[in-house]
């Protein structure tokens, strides 16, 4: 048992992308519930390591513990990208909104999104159309991959953060654009 | 951004007159270009504007917000003009409820439609909620700034590997161990020789020499194969087309008959 969590581990350490639960019983031939049951004894292995064994939307994956990310940082000597309010803002829009169109985000953020936005959000993986819209014009609906979740460390879309409920969304100190008239 | 102040003094906000114009309300013309895009949009800047100064909208006076907004049409021939237009529209729709609160209320119209101050509302409240998560996203550790996978390159070691030196000599030699090899392999094959339909034109024309009836059939040769028969007949067809031979039949469901034109002979 403990060469296969040796074999699980390479396989990992070999893998560019994160390895799903499924793919590891395949390639081993075993249970499914013995893979689980490694996968879980080599999280623990890591326990005093500068590395963990974290599960994202396409499965397992090692990586560097957040504390040593700077590190890394200094090493590369390369600035973590920004990504721009725009991209950040339609992002968001896509994913908590998903099956949405341009026309529907272009509603809510008062802009127009424009294409170059989209194309980048599609050429990253993050964005994909899920099909078309019976409206006129039939326009495309956009949602986001697996890929996505995986960039932001996330299992699956219901690890997002909350998203504020209207009635807690205060416009102001006084919120005077409160029309309590309307109560 | 200071204001290029008009005259102060005749600026009031809910009755209060104002010292000086609030700052972030008057928006110098050549500013206007770097303070916009600082903006996600017109309901990005209203929301600033509300929070900012707790300003309510719907009690700031027409005349300021349309002064405003015409200075930005002056200016938007030099700007980028999709930038600017969201603002205006915002503009003449906050000209609009502002027009429309002017008016005498009839009640029973009123009941009907929508007013637009909640339209407005429930709009900057919506995109505020989405900004508020967009922040807390862009908080979520992400790949490449919090996250780093990491793999072994193994593929990079492969490539790695010395590609192997070949001289000329030894692609001579190589090469010419191949061609001793098919030049004793070459006798071995049997070349089977290619029918020609002009071939067989020819040989037909020589058997019909003389001018005597032949029988269609007898001129295939069997032993030539399917591939010969079909040679056989082109050659036939061509002979025909070309006027050489005439193709006849005695009568009905009798053998077909060959022989060379007159005057072809």
């Amino acid at each position: 048992m403990s060469n296969l969590k040796s074999v699980i581990e390479v396989l990992l350490l070999a893998s560019e992308c994160p390895l799903s639960e499924k793919k590891i019983t395949d390639i081993l031939e075993v249970e499914q519930h013995a893979v689980r049951q490694l996968l879980s004894e080599l999280q623990n292995d890591c326990r005093q390591r500068g590395v963990e064994l974290i599960e994202v939307a396409s499965g397992y994956r090692f990586q560097v513990r957040k504390a040593m990310a700077p590190w890394i940082q200094k090493m590369t000597e390369e600035k973590p990208p920004r990504y721009s309010r725009a991209l950040l803002e339609t992002l968001a829009l896509i994913a908590y909104r998903q099956p949405v169109t341009r026309g529907e985000i272009e509603l809510v953020r008062g802009v127009k999104v424009s294409s170059n936005l989209l194309n980048t959000m599609q050429d990253r993986g993050w964005v994909c159309i899920l099909g078309h819209k019976e409206s006129p014009g039939r326009p495309a609906m956009y949602g986001t991959t697996p890929e996505f979740l995986d960039y932001f460390n996330l299992k699956s879309l219901t690890n997002l953060p909350e998203l504020p409920d209207p009635e807690v969304i205060r416009l102001s100190v006084n919120d005077p654009v409160v029309l309590t008239t309307e109560s | 951004m200071s204001a290029s102040a008009p005259d102060v003094s005749a600026v009031s906000v809910n009755g209060i007159s104002l010292e000086k114009l609030p700052e972030d309300l008057y928006i110098p013309p050549d500013a206007l270009k770097v303070f916009l895009e600082s903006f996600e949009g017109p309901l990005d800047l209203l929301l600033y504007l509300i929070r900012k100064q707790n300003l309510d909208i719907f009690s700031v006076q027409i005349t300021d917000i349309t002064r405003q907004y015409m200075g930005y049409i002056e200016i938007m021939k030099h700007c980028r003009f999709e930038l600017a237009a969201e603002y205006l529209l915002m503009a003449a729709w906050l000209a609009e409820i502002k027009s429309r609160m002017l008016l005498p209320v009839a009640p029973k119209v009123e009941a009907d439609e929508e007013d637009p101050r909640v339209v407005l509302m429930a709009r900057l409240r919506e995109y505020a909620r989405y900004k508020k998560v967009t922040e807390r996203m862009d908080a979520l550790s992400r790949m490449e700034r919090e996250n780093f996978p990491t793999f072994l390159a193994h593929r990079h070691l492969s490539t790695q590997q010395p590609e192997p030196t070949v001289t000329l000599d030894q692609l001579l030699r190589a090469m010419q161990s191949v061609l001793q090899k098919t030049s004793r392999l070459s006798h071995h094959h049997i070349r089977r020789e290619r029918l020609s339909v002009r071939e067989k034109m020819a040989s037909i024309l020589a058997t019909l020499k003389g001018g005597r009836f032949y029988e269609f059939c007898g001129l295939f040769v069997v032993t030539e194969g399917r591939e010969g028969v079909v040679v056989t007949f082109l050659a036939l067809l061509e002979l025909s087309r070309e006027s050489l031979i005439d193709i006849v039949q005695a009568g009905h469901l009798e053998p077909l008959s060959v022989r060379v034109r007159s005057g072809n002979v």
